[in-house]
């Protein structure tokens, strides 16, 4: 679903280059529940935005499902995270003004979809996340972990190919997290590649494989051995 | 273009235009005030423009009057001071040598105290003919004007102002039928016409008679007392007077550069000065009213600058969700047409409310400064299409400014 070749990404600072990605090889499978570790400034997420096509990478190959990701332009790009990638970011990033279910429909919108359509298909995924009820409440009036879900509804809206989550659990208490994680796992169970950025060991942990960053390249990359079968 | 109609289009206008309220407030108030501006500017020198016509509307602007004076240098054997008089055939010359010409009016002129029963008065007694009626235009209340047959037989009837109704006859009588004794001659009154305000003969108003009786009673021969000239308007009627006053010259025996021998009033020259003030004035609305436009326009640019840099997060959440580069600009460009069009609605309405205010307390009676305020609706339209475009145009730097910051950093922003 997403291999990554030799990758190298290097930002500019000042008159040098600040070197963080170098040389990475990684190979996500259809399906599989991924977790990157590392701590702040590892290069995880640069990682996740060069995956999930919001930063373009200096060397190296990308596919995605499959495609080569070269050249893209922002309108091309657009069209893909549309179509293959669903995102959850750490600070939610709903839109303050919109409905939950508006906020979920809001991607379905940009791929033209119509509006009575849109509601119904946001509808179904909000029920899925257990907040069919909330449907009409504005993100100012759900709790975090609401505000969440409502985030992993709209990620999983257009049926995406891989759901990139950006410490997902990084604004909520360990009792909500544990509880997104078990959405997030629930969507893995159902097929869904899901592809979770965490310094957080226990959030990892809940995962099928860790890969570990550290100052740009991949230290370890090991299943996770379920504490249900120890 | 089904965005238009999509309601999440017009949410997210509502909802950013919500989010800064004062400011796009004051936003709105620019540009309304620079077309608002417009509006009651072009309706006030409109306004001018009409009230000007409506001083000389009823006689042809392009019109030269000439008479007969003395004689400043002498000139084959003439003394100078030689009195002179139009005479008829001068006038039948004019016709026939001069281009260009619509109409030659002879006329008689006279003072003379006029009866009717008890009530008199000294009026402006004209011999005219039915011609005059086509160069200024008279606005029958009564009855009609002298005819052709009035002319043919010498009739003794007479075509009354309302000055003079007013003056000679009760109040709701209508005058038509009854005789009027102008130097103790009876004159009946076959018409009365509200007075215009250019060419009258004096304060107390006119009375007219056929050309031809007025020569008759007055013992005129075929002396005339003045002329009206008109020319066709693709002629200049400066060129006219020039030519009409050399030929009379020629036929009078009088020194070519002998300018006093005849008297001229061009009325084409005296409006051309008017008229000329008010393309000057027309000019200046036009030229304030789009300056402060723009200035309007450039602050919704401003606002819309401003309102981007905001919602920089918003716009990479949306491109991160999938939003085109262009759905977002065009969501931009469509709010800053948006506030300009409702501003120029707005700005049309209250200056349309303005020049009926003006047209109410300025606006009526004879003495109004202005007459009828208003604005062409295609200057409206024309107005409109500008906002728009220009709506259009200033929206393009914050909707560039908008897709150039990449959706990564967009995401960053806290």
């Amino acid at each position: 679903m997403i291999k990554i070749e030799k990758l190298h990404k290097s930002y500019p600072m000042g008159k040098d280059f600040l070197h963080v990605l170098k040389g990475l090889d990684l190979h996500i499978k259809e399906g599989e529940f991924v977790a990157i570790m590392g701590s702040s400034g590892s290069g995880k997420s640069t990682l996740l935005n060069i995956v999930g096509l919001l930063d373009t990478h200096d060397e190296g190959n990308y596919y995605l499902n499959g495609q080569l990701i070269e050249n893209l332009d922002e309108k091309k790009a657009a069209i893909l995270r549309n179509k293959f990638l669903g995102f959850v970011f750490q600070s939610f990033n709903l839109i303050t003004y919109k409905t939950a279910l508006e906020n979920v429909a809001l991607p379905l919108y940009y791929q033209g979809i119509g509006r009575k359509d849109r509601q119904k298909i946001a509808l179904k995924y909000l029920d899925k996340v257990g907040l069919k009820d909330r449907a009409n409440h504005l993100p100012s009036e759900l709790s975090g972990g609401e505000k969440q879900r409502v985030a992993i509804a709209r990620a999983l809206v257009t049926n995406p190919k891989v759901v990139l989550a950006d410490e997902p659990t990084g604004a909520l208490d360990s009792t909500t997290s544990h509880s997104v994680m078990e959405l997030l796992k629930d969507i893995n169970r159902e097929g869904m590649t899901v592809f979770v950025i965490t310094h957080e060991e226990d959030i990892a942990e809940e995962t099928d494989r860790i890969v570990r960053l550290k100052d740009g390249v991949i230290i370890s990359d090991e299943k996770v051995i379920k504490k249900t079968t120890v | 273009m089904s965005f238009l109609f999509d309601k999440d289009t017009w949410q997210e206008i509502y909802s950013s235009i919500r989010k800064n309220k004062i400011r796009t407030g004051i936003t709105i108030v620019g540009v309304m005030w620079g077309i608002f501006l417009l509006v009651v500017l072009l309706g006030a020198a409109k306004g001018v423009e009409n009230n000007f016509n409506k001083l000389f509307g009823n006689f042809a602007t392009n019109s030269v009057f000439i008479w007969a004076q003395q004689t400043s240098k002498p000139f084959k054997g003439f003394q100078e001071g030689k009195r002179l008089s139009l005479k008829m055939s001068d006038l039948q010359s004019i016709r026939n040598e001069i281009e260009g010409l619509e109409f030659v009016v002879p006329r008689l002129q006279t003072q003379a105290l006029a009866v009717n029963k008890f009530k008199s008065g000294t009026f402006g007694i004209f011999g005219d003919y039915p011609t005059l009626d086509k160069i200024q235009k008279k606005d029958m209340v009564y009855g009609r004007f002298i005819n052709e047959n009035d002319i043919k037989e010498k009739k003794k009837i007479c075509v009354i102002e309302e000055e003079i109704y007013k003056q000679l006859f009760d109040k709701d009588v209508n005058p038509i039928g009854a005789y009027i004794k102008i130097n103790n001659i009876n004159y009946k009154v076959v018409g009365m016409y509200k007075q215009g305000q250019v060419g009258s003969g004096g304060p107390q108003g006119n009375i007219h008679i056929p050309f031809t009786t007025y020569q008759q009673v007055y013992n005129m021969g075929d002396k005339v007392g003045w002329m009206i000239i008109t020319g066709k308007p693709e002629f200049d009627i400066t060129q006219i007077e020039a030519d009409v006053k050399l030929l009379l010259k020629n036929l009078h025996k009088v020194h070519p550069d002998d300018i006093r021998a005849f008297g001229s009033f061009n009325l084409g020259k005296e409006i051309a000065k008017v008229t000329g003030f008010l393309t000057g004035m027309q000019f200046l609305t036009w030229f304030v009213g789009i300056a402060t436009l723009i200035a309007g326009v450039f602050a919704i640019g401003n606002i819309l600058l401003i309102t981007v840099k905001e919602r920089t997060k918003e716009i990479g959440i949306r491109r991160a969700l999938g939003a085109k580069p262009w759905e977002i600009k065009r969501q931009i460009i469509l709010e800053s047409v948006f506030l300009t069009s409702i501003a120029g609605a707005l700005g049309i309405i209250s200056g349309g409310l303005v020049l009926m205010l003006i047209d109410l307390t300025i606006g009526q009676g004879p003495d109004a400064a202005l007459t009828n305020p208003t604005v062409d609706i295609p200057v409206i339209i024309i107005a409109a299409i500008t906002l728009v475009v220009l709506g259009t145009l200033i929206g393009l730097i914050p909707a560039h400014t908008a897709v150039s910051i990449r959706p990564i950093e967009a995401l960053r922003e806290e």
